[in-house]
């Protein structure tokens, strides 16, 4: 269940990532399209957030560690808002490039959670 | 450049624009707003002639050079603050390091988000620090690995956070030199 959140938040967040990517490179600034792309991802870390905890309320233990695990998913939930409200702020195409970094830096923690739960089991 | 010119709401480094919504530039701009106060006032030049004022350094690309600042204090903080906590003994010096490192980002962030011609001078002493930081315990983790019992930010000179420490310092001093040199030619 978790691997499969953590692919899926990792492919969103690559191509929210490109996407706003591409924004930058036009010039543009964050659109309402790219805050629903934002929200999306949100959604989908949430998700990914809850389901993290209550497997490990469910007796599970993460390889690296209950609290990191806990603390990263918690970072992965947060990256794309904090980034999105960068962008409100900076409406050029730098607040575009915000919510690129954004989106890779939440892809790095993605790989960081697979590691951190343990990779194989589940 | 162009995309960093366009803005017209005639807002001012250091005025707490963080807890400001972004206005838009069809409601905030008031050319004939720009009062001398507009500038700062180590800038020199004649005031309030409303022609287009250049970004701050917190602002347009500085924005996401803040983000970024952001984004490895809390990596760095929350990471040598749970280290200190848990495991202190394991490696003490890696952990200080980080907290170091953690220290070093907050404050270059909040001299970013203030800014101002002193607290540009004061960031650019500072990155220039943070790169002495990462040269010099990148170079110590490679030369002496006994040093350090576990990883740090600059261990490997940043390779674990995608070399990003060892390029945000250099691209803080390009940005906020560049910021400078258009505050003389304004």
């Amino acid at each position: 269940m978790i691997g499969g959140l953590t692919v899926a938040v990792s492919v969103a967040a690559l191509l929210l990532a490109a996407w706003c990517g591409y924004a930058t490179a036009r010039d543009q600034s964050t659109k309402d399209w790219h805050f629903i792309g934002m929200a999306v991802v949100t959604v989908l870390a949430l998700a990914q957030l809850v389901v993290g905890v209550v497997e490990l309320t469910g007796g599970k233990a993460a390889d690296g560690g209950d609290v990191i695990f806990v603390a990263y998913l918690a970072g992965a939930a947060l990256a794309v808002p904090a980034a999105g409200f960068m962008s409100l702020l900076e409406r050029t195409r730098w607040g575009s490039a915000i919510v690129t970094a954004g989106g890779l830096v939440l892809a790095v923690l993605e790989i960081r959670l697979f590691d951190i739960w343990g990779g194989g089991h589940g | 450049m162009a995309e960093t010119g366009t803005r017209e709401d005639g807002r001012t480094p250091g005025d707490g624009d963080l807890l400001r919504p972004a206005p838009d530039g069809a409601v905030a701009g008031h050319p004939a707003d720009a009062s001398p106060q507009d500038r700062s006032p180590q800038d020199g030049s004649p005031a309030g002639d409303g022609e287009r004022r250049r970004p701050g350094i917190g602002e347009g690309p500085g924005r996401l050079i803040v983000s970024l600042y952001g984004l490895f204090t809390v990596a760095a903080g929350s990471r040598s603050i749970y280290q200190l906590i848990a495991q202190y003994d394991r490696a003490p010096l890696a952990y200080l390091l980080s907290a170091v490192a953690a220290v070093v980002y907050a404050f270059i962030l909040v001299t970013l988000v203030r800014g101002g011609e002193s607290a540009r001078r004061i960031g650019i002493a500072c990155c220039a620090l943070e790169l002495a930081g990462v040269l010099v315990v990148g170079t110590l983790t490679i030369v002496t690995p006994s040093l350090f019992h576990d990883q740090t930010v600059w261990s490997y000179y940043g390779a674990d956070y995608l070399f990003i420490p060892l390029v945000l310092p250099i691209t803080g001093i390009l940005w906020l030199r560049r910021a400078g040199a258009a505050t003389t030619a304004a």
